[in-house]
């Protein structure tokens, strides 16, 4: 055999090394998405019979009505959508008005404000929710959607006016500027003009927003304990491990806490892969 | 116009942000760090013990071996997905994606980083499930493929709890670096890579020169995740609640049984205290990355 040969043979076979390792790591890692799908769609009779390797014979929505109802699915649906879409918008609006002083106005002091937010925003909630819980309790807020609305906001638009901050810095200052000269107000400056300019950023804040206040779990364990107030991480993961589950029941509850990211995933994936990096790197 | 008066009438602007951020996280905080030094059950007096509460912290074992704890999660949260991330996105970027197929680095990309999709609390519900020593998928499979010797009770017995947990943190943390990581290369430019090559490079040459590029990037995801895997709750509340005995409890988790299972809320806001140190320390190193990386971009 040539060199060439030989040297194509080599390249082909690393080639070919290197796709099955990726493959079996992608396995690895896509292997408790499917293991969960395939088991909450099947009957606990092939679950017994088949184990959790086989695909189900029939889809079966059982177990996944079974526990909908259980956990009324439906209402901790909404008490997730209301306070994540609630958060969203608050924080985006909040993060707009402290950028538009700092990006756009340059206040005085601003380098103080942003490192402000910015520590504001990486501090563990551990060192705020007893002090939450029992402020939120005094004035009748305690085990409402509105308290973790109002404190989510907040958690969440210290790093939208850190990263909002950045991207009003590089706005056309000429265009704030022809604005004043004739006479515009400031929050109509803010509002229809640098605000419709930057829509693409505001829409991957709020979307990482949503999504970050669905998946929050400290503060909402803590502070929404009636089960009415429930989110569906909180509701979900406070089933687990109740004795009465049967294998079948325990995968529709993993399944029916996927479903909603999964979904959000499909839907924003361009914005989330434009914004991924946005949150550490500008 | 003179700037003087462009700048003028933004302060107002910050009103609504500063009130709610004063209500939510300014006033709060520093009501732990009161609280932290007292003796206080929740409900009665509170007792005013100075700095005792920090003396206990730091000699209880307890808490010490929550902090080691602690550091395994920097391991598996931080160590092994930024390295693993770093030489995935190397190879998906630098050799798959150029001479195999684009398409199969995108699937490869996208599927990686669909654990961090999850919500972590979910996240450990479905590990939670796979790993039940009754009726989960992983000792069915031993059962069933002749390994019965290798079953455990994965997270209910000391030797196998802490190093579960530790790989289910892998399994969800891998994803955000790597797509971090491969973002970054695209922004550099790739005529530098060509030059490297074309003067003879080997693949661990160009390995280093991609490195020293997204050295920024880099050093944005270990102070994010060290911060995050030093808030680690979550997981550990789903999936063991610190158990058996102490050997997955966490300093987040063991502030939580101080507050709301113990009473003991004085000695919680100590912990969470010492905590916060610890994060506030990482975050004012990120500050400066953040601010270094503004002045050199020119902005």
């Amino acid at each position: 055999m040539n060199q060439v040969s030989l040297m194509g043979t080599i390249s082909k076979l690393t080639k070919l090394v290197t796709v099955l390792f990726l493959l079996l790591l992608l396995f690895v890692m896509l292997f408790p998405f499917l293991i969960v799908i395939i088991n909450s769609i099947k009957t606990p009779a092939e679950y017994a019979a088949n184990g959790p390797m086989a695909l189900p014979h029939e889809i079966y929505f059982g177990s996944i009505i079974a526990f909908w109802q259980r956990v009324s699915f439906h209402e901790k649906l909404w008490n997730s959508l209301v306070i994540s879409l609630s958060v969203a918008v608050f924080a985006v609006l909040i993060s707009m008005l402290n950028a538009f002083a700092l990006g756009i106005g340059k206040v005085k002091g601003r380098y103080f404000f942003l490192i402000f937010f910015i520590i504001a925003n990486t501090l563990p909630h551990e060192s705020l929710v007893y002090p939450l819980y029992y402020l939120t309790k005094g004035i009748g807020l305690y085990d409402t959607k509105t308290a973790v609305i109002i404190i989510f906001t907040a958690i969440q638009a210290a790093f939208g006016t850190f990263l909002l901050t950045n991207v009003f810095h590089s706005f056309p200052t000429s265009l704030v500027e022809a604005a004043l000269v004739d006479g515009a107000s400031k929050p109509k400056i803010l509002f229809s003009i640098v605000a419709p300019i930057s829509a693409p950023s505001l829409s991957v804040l709020f979307t990482f927003f949503f999504i970050w206040t669905w998946n929050e779990f400290f503060l909402p364990l803590i502070l929404l304990i009636s089960n009415s107030n429930q989110t569906v991480p909180i509701a979900i993961s406070l089933t687990q491990g109740q004795h009465n589950m049967d294998v079948t029941t325990a995968s529709a509850s993993a399944l029916l806490g996927m479903l909603p990211c999964l979904i959000f995933f499909i839907f924003f994936q361009r914005t989330l892969s434009r914004g991924i990096t946005a949150g550490s790197i500008k | 116009m003179p700037t003087k008066d462009i700048n003028r009438g933004y302060y107002y602007f910050l009103i609504p942000g500063l009130i709610l951020f004063l209500l939510i996280i300014g006033i709060p905080f520093l009501m732990n760090i009161g609280i932290s030094l007292t003796k206080w059950n929740g409900i009665g007096k509170m007792e005013w013990v100075g700095l005792s509460n920090y003396k206990a912290v730091l000699t209880d074992k307890i808490f010490w071996a929550s902090f080691r704890n602690n550091v395994a999660m920097i391991f598996s949260v931080v160590v092994v997905p930024t390295l693993g991330g770093l030489m995935l996105a190397v190879l998906l970027f630098d050799y798959v994606s150029v001479k195999i197929s684009h398409s199969l680095t995108s699937v490869l990309r996208a599927g990686y980083y669909l654990p961090q999709i999850l919500p972590v609390a979910i996240a450990g519900v479905v590990w939670g499930w796979i790993l039940n020593p009754n009726y989960g998928a992983l000792n069915w499979l031993l059962d069933n493929g002749g390994l019965s010797q290798f079953t455990h009770n994965w997270l209910g017995e000391k030797a196998t709890a802490l190093p579960s947990v530790m790989m289910i943190m892998i399994w969800f943390q891998l994803g955000y670096p790597l797509v971090i990581f491969m973002s970054a290369m695209q922004r550099v430019d790739p005529q530098i890579l060509e030059a490297a090559l074309i003067d003879g490079a080997n693949w661990f040459q160009r390995f280093k020169i991609i490195m020293v590029l997204i050295f920024p990037e880099i050093s944005v995801v270990v102070l994010t995740t060290t911060i995050h895997a030093l808030k680690i709750f979550a997981q550990i509340f789903v999936l063991t609640r610190g158990g058996p005995g102490h050997a997955t409890l966490v300093p987040s988790y063991f502030a939580y049984q101080n507050f709301f299972e113990k009473a003991k809320v004085g000695y919680g806001s100590a912990i969470s205290t010492v905590m916060t140190t610890l994060i506030l320390l990482l975050t004012l190193v990120f500050i400066r990355i953040q601010f270094k990386q503004e002045k050199e971009s020119g902005v």
